[in-house]
């Protein structure tokens, strides 16, 4: 017993505390282990201090300690009257703030770019949120009706017909292009070796035209009556409400289906009328202001929103078509999209500038700020087409084959089954391509449009502001607003990316 | 007895139907006759109406033009031109120079890039959020406001000629642009860059062989000492024996302006730097994303196999990494390239500027400048995409097998 009391060691007293582990949280934690932690990383937060302090406390001293705030014209601006160094001159912006915002829009009639700015608001917030409901109306409301609303509140003017005018001028022009055709085919044979086969040719294709031309009689005379008339476009309006009506309720299976889709016709076209009596369009509508007069942050928000608004459509039917096994139009969507990506958005600026007028015919002239927004949507269709083709190949076979063995047609397993997922999937990439799109707005100051960049570099040339700073304040002022917008769009992007991963997550 | 077995039906017509229409049959085929039709006419429109146009505005369609004394200057030519020079050889030079703008910039956008995707992959807080600070600042401005804001705010507010801002004496930033000592070629030329060469084409030579070595007999080779002897030793000796093989001429201030030297235009300036700013930021993601898409169990794999740190990341992470990287990053250098044509915009002499531009407004052949002009991007966009999908073939080939 004592023998292994004697051999054996039991400790009297306690061991002497340890010093505590090295913190690792806290502000001082964080500081050891994220910045201190090795010579290396010592000297790369040495570095990166210098570079934070040459960058951020000149920026703050230009923007905001050395800035003039008050002032009429450069003089305020210059250091030797200021008697101190002079950071960014503000009056400047306060003196440009109108050119920048609306270019040269007359003052009397700003209240319209203000109302359509924020109705789009109105309009885009709802649809942005998803937990929101009524997405449909919202969508059909933002894409079709307001594009239309806010065409004729910014340009103005009214419209002397409605559907059944807009119908007939068109089929009559595409009727007379073939007769045109047709009769230039027959010119050719009196000269060419191949005479007698060209005649035959373009006597058929006059035919055709001729044809067509009796075809859409009823609808040109219909036209002419309605015009003469002279009670503007409300019997046009009418019969256009009752045509498409019947045809949608004979289409949609008649009675069967029940009233729900009459309903919505009607109610849209009675919605189509109360804009039309609001808006004063049977009247001649609100003053025409040119788009000569069209500038700064206007113009960069009308052709970002107009691409994005007409850059879905295409780009919808171009990777439709891409997937398509039908080789023609798989083929020319391949083209399109391959020709478009593969050029630089300028030359297609160029192109909507200088060569489109040439295809048009002589008498049509198109307007400059048109074009650009032909050039660009084109553009953008193709990228969008890249985009959405993602989105359909991640949709699973498995659900387009469960909806044939349903029965449903290649148009309904398309816009019900297929098209909704690939959407979904592809928002992120979508609201990517709207960010590159915005900042490609700048583009067209090349082609001669007054947008943000443009007009800032417009009034950098006024004499009354030339100052050393007027320029630097000038890309300041206009850089925030760039960035406000399409950092706004990147996290919105990464919100829904981050909600449409929900289930990855773990 | 047994049942004989049934014809299978006749193929040929399916396989026809199939060809001409798709899984749509002759639906497929109608809709093709329709949409066909549809082109015809569109082109039928746009012909007819651009000959009436082109009759109207007394312009001869062809490319005739091209033959024609262009009678303009341009500021930056890399081969020999003169306003009496034909239109065509505008055409060289505006894509000589889209070029150049492009390989200067993807030069730099590539080092720029990769620095800062280290700086966002650094372990070293600061650092890394000075370059998420450089990426989101970049990527949210557009590219033209970027470089107008070089050309119109940074490089104009330098000095005159007179009070250069002096980088070692040896080189002057001013208003005007760039002045750099400008090279001349000695007689020591020629077999420098011949040795050169050869020391170039020796070292891939041992490279290849000490791989084949390793990877066949396990044989471990140190090239290095070889290859810097190649690489430097052999020019080195070359020197000695033939003399310099460049020397410098050294801009001087004389009254306004510098003689000597050779005057980099501030166009240019601004263009590269600002294109390769701009890259380099979308360069940092992809390079960035590319390098954390390497499962982190490849780095301790390769840790844990007794490979140092910077042997893991040479031999395990970064060829792994390169697979996601490069087509991304060809996709960059092909935007880079497409996006120089904003040279427009300040006036530096690119293909869209001298050529889309000037000989345009000049001649009015509205559609045979810019179907050219496009033309240019085109190819280099199929071509780059042809080599890209050979490469992308390699690499399943690579791991298919």
């Amino acid at each position: 017993m004592t023998d292994i009391a004697a051999s054996s060691f039991v400790r009297q007293d306690l061991v002497s505390e340890r010093a505590a582990p090295v913190k690792t949280t806290g502000f001082v934690g964080f500081v050891r282990t994220r910045l201190l932690n090795s010579p290396t990383n010592i000297l790369l937060t040495i570095l990166g201090l210098l570079l934070v302090w040459y960058i951020v406390v000149p920026s703050i001293k230009f923007l905001l300690v050395d800035a003039v705030w008050s002032g009429n014209d450069r003089t305020a601006c210059l250091a030797e009257n200021a008697g101190r160094p002079v950071g960014a001159c503000w009056p400047f912006i306060q003196a440009k703030s109108t050119q920048l915002f609306y270019g040269f829009y007359p003052e009397a009639e700003r209240w319209r770019v203000n109302l359509t700015f924020a109705l789009g608001a109105v309009l885009l917030l709802p649809l942005l949120i998803p937990r929101l409901p009524a997405k449909s109306v919202n969508a059909g409301l933002f894409f079709l009706a307001f594009p239309a609303v806010a065409f004729f509140l910014l340009h103005g003017g009214g419209i002397a017909g409605f559907g059944v005018s807009w119908v007939a001028g068109l089929l009559q022009l595409f009727a007379d292009s073939i007769s045109g055709a047709g009769e230039a085919v027959v010119g050719l044979s009196k000269t060419s070796a191949a005479g007698p086969a060209l005649w035959a040719i373009g006597s058929a294709i006059v035919l055709v035209g001729t044809l067509l031309h009796w075809v859409i009689f009823p609808l040109t005379w219909l036209r002419d009556q309605m015009l003469a008339s002279g009670q503007g476009p409300w019997p046009d309006f009418l019969i256009t409400a009752v045509i498409v009506s019947v045809i949608l309720f004979v289409l949609g299976g008649g009675a069967r289906v029940g009233s729900r889709p009459l309903i919505t016709c009607l109610a849209t076209f009675a919605g189509i009328a109360a804009v039309i009596k609001l808006m004063g369009l049977d009247r001649g509508g609100l003053p025409i202001v040119d788009t000569r007069l069209w500038g700064g942050l206007l113009v960069t928000l009308v052709i970002a929103i107009t691409g994005i608004v007409a850059s879905l459509p295409i780009g919808v039917a171009l990777a439709l078509g891409r997937r398509s096994t039908i080789p023609l139009i798989r083929i020319f969507s391949i083209t399109y999209i391959e020709f478009w990506r593969g050029v630089p958005l300028i030359t297609v600026l160029f192109f909507a500038t200088y060569m489109l007028p040439l295809f048009l015919p002589g008498n049509f002239t198109v307007d400059g700020l048109v074009r650009a927004l032909i050039g660009v949507s084109l553009f953008t269709g193709a990228y969008q087409a890249e985009n959405l083709r993602g989105g359909l190949a991640a949709v699973p076979r498995g659900q387009g084959e469960a909806a044939s063995a349903l029965g449903l047609s290649w148009w309904k397993t398309t816009s019900l089954i297929v098209l909704p997922q690939a959407l979904r999937h592809v928002i992120p990439a979508i609201v990517n391509s709207f960010i590159s799109l915005f900042k490609d707005t700048s583009l067209v100051s090349i082609v001669a449009l007054f947008d943000l960049l443009g007009s800032l570099r417009a009034s950098f040339a006024d004499p009354v502001w030339t100052t050393p700073s007027t320029a630097f304040t000038g890309f300041a002022f206009t850089g925030i607003i760039y960035f406000i917008f399409c950092f706004g769009m990147s996290r919105y992007s990464l919100f829904v990316e981050h909600r449409l991963n929900a289930h990855r997550r773990n | 007895m047994g049942v004989e077995a049934r014809k299978p039906p006749p193929q040929l017509a399916l396989k026809l139907r199939r060809a001409l229409g798709g899984k749509a049959g002759w639906n497929g085929v109608a809709v093709q006759l329709v949409f066909g039709a549809v082109l015809a006419w569109i082109a039928y429109e746009i012909i007819s109406n651009a000959r009436t146009n082109l009759e109207s505005q007394h312009i001869a369609a062809g490319f005739g033009f091209l033959r024609n004394s262009a009678s303009f200057d341009v500021n930056q030519t890399l081969i020999p031109y003169s306003g009496s020079d034909t239109y065509f050889r505008v055409f060289i030079v505006g894509v000589l120079n889209t070029l150049l703008v492009s390989v200067v910039g993807i030069f730099f956008a590539t080092v720029i890039g990769f620095i800062v995707a280290l700086c966002r992959l650094s372990p070293n807080w600061l650092v890394s959020r000075v370059g998420g600070l450089y990426v989101e600042a970049i990527r949210n401005l557009p590219l033209l406001f970027q470089i107008l804001f070089w050309y119109l705010a940074v490089l104009a507010a330098l000095p005159a000629p007179r009070q250069s801002v002096s980088v070692l004496g040896a080189f002057f930033l001013n208003n005007r642009g760039v002045i750099v000592p400008s090279p001349l070629a000695q007689p020591g030329l020629v077999p420098f860059l011949a040795m050169l060469a050869l020391g170039v084409v020796a070292s891939l030579a041992l490279r290849s062989y000490a791989r084949r070595a390793l990877f066949d007999q396990g044989r471990a080779i140190q090239i290095w000492p070889y290859v810097l002897a190649l690489l430097v030793g052999l020019p080195l000796v070359t020197t000695l024996v033939f003399g310099l093989p460049v020397t410098f001429e050294f801009p001087q201030l004389k009254g306004f302006n510098f003689a000597g030297g050779a005057r980099i235009i501030p166009e240019f300036v601004a263009l590269t730097v600002g294109l390769s700013t701009y890259t380099a930021a979308f360069i940092a993601e992809i390079v960035r994303a590319g390098i954390l898409s390497v499962h982190k169990g490849q780095m301790e794999a390769g840790s844990s196999l007794g490979l140092s740190r910077g042997a893991t990341l040479r031999l395990i992470v970064v060829p792994q990494a390169m697979r996601v990287i490069v087509p991304p990053l060809t996709n960059q250098y092909l935007n880079l390239t497409k996006n120089s044509s904003l040279a427009v915009a300040i006036g530096y002499p690119d293909l869209v500027s001298v050529f889309a531009g000037t000989a345009l407004s000049q001649t009015g052949q509205a559609i045979e400048i810019i179907a050219m002009t496009m033309g240019v991007y085109l190819l280099t966009s199929l071509v780059t995409s042809a080599v890209m999908s050979v490469y992308g073939w390699r690499i399943s080939r690579s791991l298919g097998a």
